[in-house]
């Protein structure tokens, strides 16, 4: 456990959270979440974003394409609805628990997101060692970030 | 392609499949942290911290866990706001 306080929200005695994150993470979150919405509405069968909508009857095809056909336009619907209101949370100083789940869905959508296109298939893969040019090298910048940002949202709503 | 004779009618055992119980599964995949599976579990499920931790060790050790069963309207409701969060969740018969 850290002891240092926690760098992106900060639960208060009222038991609402105070947002702490620096501005210039904000700004790099709401950027983030802009173009991931962009994705969502614009390419919805990307191959990155195959993990947002994952089989859901394993063992019957049939009903599986049902529930991709209803469940798969909601998903998406109810996650483009989080990521807006996240991100128009960002320039606040307090945020509800409720405003946080949001924060962590989008944070989990992005993380997927990008974690696919870096085909991360493995428990223990790590960052490698990329060249400086490496086009990677921005993916993984963003995959660390929004998991350190993760981590701070989920180590606020245990605390 | 699918020959006519092979195309199964598609009423008749749907009844009867609705008393047996579903499973819901949730699968281990590298991306997913786990301290936010463990919380996901606590929050949809009313699960206590050690419950769900359990659940969520039992799916990066084994490779999944059943974490709800029941109806299938139930199991389904559940599979939507697994995947809501971002988890890896399917349903299936309990056998």
């Amino acid at each position: 456990m850290s002891r240092r306080p926690n760098p992106v929200v900060q639960r208060q005695a009222d038991g609402s959270f105070a947002l702490v994150l620096d501005p210039r993470n904000v700004e790099a979150l709401e950027s983030l979440l802009g173009e991931l919405d962009e994705l969502l509405e614009a390419t919805p069968d990307d191959p990155s974003l195959a993990r947002l909508h994952p089989t859901a009857y394993s063992e019957d095809p049939d009903r599986d394409l049902a529930y991709q056909i209803l469940a798969g336009d909601e998903l998406r619907t109810k996650r483009r609805a989080t990521i807006a209101a996240v991100r128009g949370s960002l320039g606040r100083s307090e945020l509800t628990e409720d405003e946080l789940w949001g924060w962590l869905q989008a944070l989990n959508a992005l993380r997927l997101v990008v974690g696919t296109r870096l085909g991360i298939d493995d428990d223990e893969r790590d960052r490698p060692r990329l060249s400086p040019d490496d086009p990677d090298v921005a993916l993984w910048d963003i995959y660390d970030f929004s998991t350190q940002i993760q981590y701070f949202v989920v180590a606020a709503l245990n605390g | 392609m699918i020959a006519p004779e092979e195309i199964s009618s598609p009423t008749g055992d749907a009844d009867q499949e609705t008393d047996l119980p579903w499973i819901v599964l949730v699968w281990n995949d590298p991306i997913n942290t786990m301290d936010y599976v463990t919380l996901v579990f606590q929050k949809l499920f009313g699960y206590s911290k050690e419950k769900a931790d359990r659940l969520m060790l039992q799916v990066h050790h084994e490779g999944r866990a059943v974490v709800s069963s029941g109806a299938r309207d139930k199991a389904e409701v559940d599979v939507f706001r697994l995947h809501e969060h971002g988890l890896w969740a399917t349903m299936q018969h309990d056998k």
